[in-house]
C-alpha cells in the first residue's frame, strides 16, 4: 500500500465531501426547511434574495462569517471553542460510508468499510460529546440544561437505533452499507417491506438522535433560549448548524441506504434515485417538524425505553426466527 | 514504515491526553481528555485489523461511557467548577512504585517469547466474533448478560428507593 497517495486520496475525498455537504445539506437544507415551513404555515418563506429566495442561505452564511466570535468571560475557552468542531466533524464523518450510487460499475462511496453501519452509529454517538462539552463550557444554565437533556436523549435513542441496525444487518447478512444495498433486490426487495418495524424504529430514533422536533428538547427555544448553543455566535454557531444538518441528511441518506434500496430504481440513473429517495426522507422529517408539538422529557424517555426498545428487541427476535427457520 | 509511523502517532494521541486525564485540575477536562485516548486506542485496533472491536470501542467507550462520566460529574452538586488536586505529598513514593511496575512489565514483555499462531486473520471479523460468542464462548456470554441484568435491576431498585 502506498501511504502517501492513500493519505492524499483521503484528504481530497474529505474536502470534496465536506464542501458538497456544506452546500447541499446545510445551505440548501436550511432553505428547503424554511420554504417547506412557510408552505405548511401558509406563508411564503424567504423570497427576496435571489430568484424565489434561492440565495437567502448564501447571504446568511456570508453574514455569519463576518460576525464577531464572542467567547464569554466565564467560559472554558479551550473546550468552548473546540466543541462546535466536534459536532461538525462527527456529523460529516457519517457520510464516509454512504453509497451514493454507481458510475460505470464502480460504487460511489468514500470507503466501503466492512463495519459500515457500526461506523455510522459510532459517529452519530460522537455528536453528543460536542454538544455536552459546548453546553458545559458556555457556563450558562440554559446551555447546561440543554446539554444534559441532549445527553440523556441521545444516549437513550442510540439503543433503538442500534436495534434497528442489528435487524437490518441480520437480514442482509453484512454490516457493509454497499452490501446492504446489494441485498435489496427489486422493488419488493427493499427492506422497508421486509423490515417495516425496524424502519419505523430507525426513523423515530433518527429524528430524536438529530434533536429535531418533536424531540428538540435540547434546544427548546421557548424554555431554554436555544439550549446548548445559546452562547455561540458567528461561524461557531454555524458550525453547530452545519453539524446538525449534515447529521440529519446523513440519517436520511442512511434510511435510504438501509430501507429504501439505496441507489436502486428503474429508468433514472442511480445517483438521481439516491437523491430523490434521500430528499423524500428529508421532506418527511421537515413535515414532521412543522406539524408536531414538542414532547415533554418524561414522554420522550418513556417512548424510548418503554416502547421503542422492547419493540426493537421483539423485532430482532422475530427477524432472527424468520431468517433461521 | 507507514505502519510504524501510524503506530507512533496513535500512541502519542493515546498517551498525551491520558497524561492530561491524570493531571488536569478541572475534572470535566479530565473526562473530556478521555475521548482522544479512546479514539487513539480505536486507531490501534484498526491497525491490528480488528475493525469490529474498533467500531464498538468508539460507540461504547468514546460515545457512551464518557458521556455517562460527564453526566455524573455535571449532576453532582459542586461536581464542576471546583479545582481539585490530583496529586498529594506522596508523589515520590508513587513515582517509585510506578517506575518499578513499568520496569517489571517491560522486563516481562521483553522476556516473553511471543508465539505466532497458525492461520491468517479473517477478512471479516464481525461474523467470527458472533459465531464464537454463541458457540464455544456461550457460557461466558450468558454469564456476562446475567451480570449486566443484575446490575440493571440493582440500579432501578436504588433509583426507586428515593420515593
Amino acid at each position: 500500500m502506498n501511504w502517501g497517495s492513500e493519505i492524499a486520496k483521503a484528504v481530497l475525498a474529505a474536502v470534496g465531501m465536506f464542501t458538497f455537504l456544506a452546500i447541499v445539506a446545510a445551505m440548501f437544507g436550511v432553505l428547503l426547511e424554511r420554504k417547506i415551513g412557510g408552505w405548511i404555515q401558509s406563508r411564503l418563506g424567504p423570497k427576496h434574495v435571489g430568484p424565489q429566495g434561492l440565495l437567502q442561505t448564501l447571504a446568511d452564511t456570508l453574514k455569519l462569517l463576518q460576525k464577531e466570535h464572542v467567547t464569554p468571560r466565564a467560559a472554558d475557552a479551550l473546550v468552548f471553542n473546540t466543541a462546535p468542531l466536534v459536532v461538525a466533524t462527527a456529523g460529516l464523518m457519517g457520510w464516509l460510508v454512504i453509497p451514493f450510487g454507481t458510475l460505470g460499475g464502480a460504487v460511489l462511496v468514500v470507503r466501503d468499510l466492512n463495519i459500515g453501519i457500526l461506523f455510522f452509529a459510532a459517529m452519530a454517538s460522537m455528536t453528543v460529546i460536542g454538544i455536552l462539552a459546548g453546553g458545559w463550557a458556555s457556563n450558562n444554565k440554559y446551555s447546561l440544561l440543554g446539554a444534559l437533556r441532549s445527553a440523556s436523549q441521545m444516549i437513550s435513542y442510540e439503543l433503538p437505533l442500534g436495534m434497528a441496525l442489528v435487524a437490518v444487518a441480520m437480514e442482509a447478512g453484512t454490516l457493509s452499507t454497499v452490501g446492504i444495498v446489494r441485498a435489496q433486490d427489486g422493488w419488493m426487495g427493499s427492506f422497508i417491506f421486509r423490515q417495516f418495524p425496524a424502519f419505523v424504529i430507525f426513523l423515530v430514533a433518527a429524528t430524536a438522535e438529530v434533536n429535531r422536533v418533536p424531540f428538540d428538547l435540547p434546544e427548546a427555544e421557548s424554555e431554554l433560549v436555544a439550549g446548548y448553543f445559546s452562547e455561540y455566535s458567528g461561524m461557531r454557531f454555524s458550525l453547530f448548524m452545519l453539524g446538525e444538518y449534515a447529521e440529519m441528511f446523513a440519517m436520511a441518506a442512511m434510511t435510504t441506504t438501509l430501507f429504501l434500496g439505496g441507489w436502486k430504481g428503474p429508468l433514472l440513473p442511480p445517483l438521481v434515485w439516491f437523491f430523490l429517495k434521500m430528499y423524500l426522507v428529508v421532506f418527511f422529517m421537515m413535515w414532521v417538524r412543522w406539524t408536531f408539538p414538542r414532547f415533554r422529557l418524561d414522554q420522550l424517555l418513556n417512548l424510548c425505553w418503554k416502547i421503542l426498545l422492547p419493540a426493537g428487541l421483539i423485532w430482532i427476535l422475530v427477524s432472527g426466527y424468520r431468517i433461521t427457520f | 514504515m507507514g505502519t510504524l509511523a501510524a503506530f507512533l502517532i496513535l500512541s502519542a494521541v493515546t498517551l498525551i491526553p491520558a497524561v492530561v486525564v491524570v493531571t488536569s485540575k478541572n475534572i470535566v477536562r479530565s473526562a473530556l481528555a478521555l475521548i482522544p485516548t479512546f479514539l487513539g486506542i480505536t486507531g490501534l485496533y484498526v491497525l491490528l485489523r480488528a475493525e469490529f472491536v474498533a467500531g464498538i470501542q468508539v460507540l461504547i467507550y468514546a460515545g457512551a461511557i464518557t458521556v455517562l462520566i460527564l453526566f455524573v460529574i455535571m449532576l453532582t452538586e459542586g461536581g464542576t467548577g471546583i479545582r481539585i488536586r490530583q496529586v498529594n505529598e506522596q508523589v515520590p513514593v508513587g513515582a517509585l512504585a510506578s517506575a518499578a511496575l513499568a520496569a517489571l512489565l517491560i522486563w516481562v514483555f521483553l522476556r516473553t517469547p511471543w508465539p505466532k499462531g497458525p492461520g491468517t486473520i479473517p477478512e471479516y471479523t464481525a461474523t467470527q466474533i458472533g459465531t464464537t460468542l454463541l458457540s464455544s464462548m456461550v457460557l461466558v456470554f450468558e454469564v456476562t448478560s446475567l451480570v449486566l441484568l443484575v446490575s440493571l435491576i440493582g440500579a432501578i431498585i436504588i433509583a426507586r428507593r428515593e420515593r
